[in-house]
């Protein structure tokens, strides 16, 4: 674990972990031994991608360098609330960084989010299910977006990375509202169509 | 518990990208705390989340970004959240949990205003001024589920009860998703009362001049 750790971390080019489990693993050491390494390890690969989104949603360069610190501080608070049987690691920290800007951005609450998380953690419809299931399940929907058109791609950027509503989204693009949901509901169905398989 | 009307799927994306505001973010959520399969859908549409951060360009952070978290986290402050699932489990609560905080733990203890014959109606006060409404209804059997929407977006969910209306049975955990151009005309069901959380859009335009001729008469 160790020397892998330190091979991803060495590699600041290729930086994107081919391999899932080695970030399911560090959040395991994090939780479990509050192991620091593993935490820089998944630090080097969140931070820049959690300050970057931040960005992107319209933060200042000084506030999106502090609301990163404060979504890798949740990470490693939150860390034994992780469940690797329910999604991977990004989708959690994205998560993490999506409530946050909830949190701060909008100055909403993201309260009703973390009652959902905690039903969901308590309900043993997915526990039973070994990580193998989620894990595939994530490769499916990378696969689905990787093959959605452009059209619709750039909706589901724009509504999860610029943190843009439906309406501003219809705005920016000049399409009726109703156009900007249908693209969302047919890039969701080719990710359920894929899913499906899985289930 | 069985639910059979769903979130539309262009409302999950939402709640997963984190776009709605606090009144439909609390439908939804309450709807969640109802639905496994719904669930299971937000956990999926969370994936695409998580693949869009992956595939972002990345931002350079500050050279000494990690060295400054290690120091608030030596300060002693920021101890690891232990996870405690007992709140929920051990709760004998017949409001779901992401609402409990709005209006307590039993839908026994809501105080209701008489709004029309059959109808009473709790206002739920929310944060800002210009975001969604969001309140409970409570209506008697056999009545009619008055006019809400006002023109916009609505969004519905039973908490106890039923009503009918030409899209089925609606029974708790159902959610109505329903956007602008649906007209129905739910009538709750014999037997009990029933009662349903509901978000609405601000109105900000009407149809036509005969409903806002009628918005004074008909609003609730």
């Amino acid at each position: 674990m160790r020397s892998a750790l330190n091979l991803a971390q060495n590699d600041e080019d290729t930086d994107r972990v081919d391999d899932p489990t080695l970030l399911k693993q560090a959040m395991v050491r994090v939780a479990k031994e509050q192991d620091r390494d593993a935490f820089h390890f998944l630090f080097s690969y969140f931070a820049p991608r959690v300050k970057a989104v931040l960005l992107k949603a319209g933060s200042s360069e000084s506030q999106a360098e502090d609301l990163m610190q404060d979504v890798m501080m949740t990470v490693w608070r939150k860390a034994k609330l992780y469940a690797p049987e329910r999604g991977s690691v990004n989708a959690w920290v994205f998560t993490v960084a999506r409530n946050a800007r909830i949190d701060l951005l909008r100055r909403a609450s993201s309260r009703p989010y973390d009652d959902v998380y905690e039903i969901e953690l308590e309900s043993d419809v997915a526990s039973g299910e070994d990580e193998m299931f989620e894990t595939e399940r994530a490769e499916r929907v990378s696969e689905a977006l990787a093959e959605l058109p452009e059209e619709q791609r750039q909706i589901i950027e724009l509504g999860f990375i610029e943190d843009m509503s439906q309406s501003e989204i219809a705005e920016k693009l000049d399409l009726p509202l109703g156009t900007v949901k249908s693209r969302m509901r047919l890039a969701y169905g080719k990710m359920k169509s894929k899913l499906e398989a899985v289930r | 518990m069985k639910t059979t009307h769903h979130l539309d799927e262009a409302t999950l994306l939402r709640y997963a990208s984190g776009d709605l505001d606090s009144a439909f973010t609390i439908v939804v959520a309450a709807h969640l705390a109802m639905c496994d399969e719904c669930r299971q859908a937000v956990r999926d549409a969370e994936e695409i989340g998580g693949h869009m951060m992956d595939h972002v360009d990345e931002a350079p952070v500050a050279s000494d970004a990690f060295e400054k978290l290690m120091a608030r986290l030596d300060t002693g402050e920021n101890e690891q959240i232990e996870v405690d699932l007992r709140k929920n489990a051990q709760s004998d609560s017949d409001v779901p949990l992401p609402l409990r905080e709005l209006i307590g733990e039993h839908l026994d203890d809501v105080s209701w205003r008489l709004v029309a014959p059959g109808v009473r109606k709790h206002e739920i006060r929310m944060g800002k001024k210009g975001e969604s409404f969001l309140y409970m209804l409570n209506i008697s059997p056999g009545m009619a589920v008055p006019e809400h929407g006002h023109g916009g977006a609505e969004m519905t969910l039973i908490l106890s009860g039923a009503y009918r209306d030409k899209l089925g049975v609606f029974g708790p955990g159902d959610v109505a998703d329903l956007d602008e151009h649906i007209e129905h005309q739910p009538i709750v069901e014999p037997g009990e009362a029933c009662i349903c959380l509901v978000a609405t859009e601000t109105p900000t335009r009407f149809k036509d001049l005969i409903s806002r001729l009628m918005q004074p008469f008909v609003r609730i």
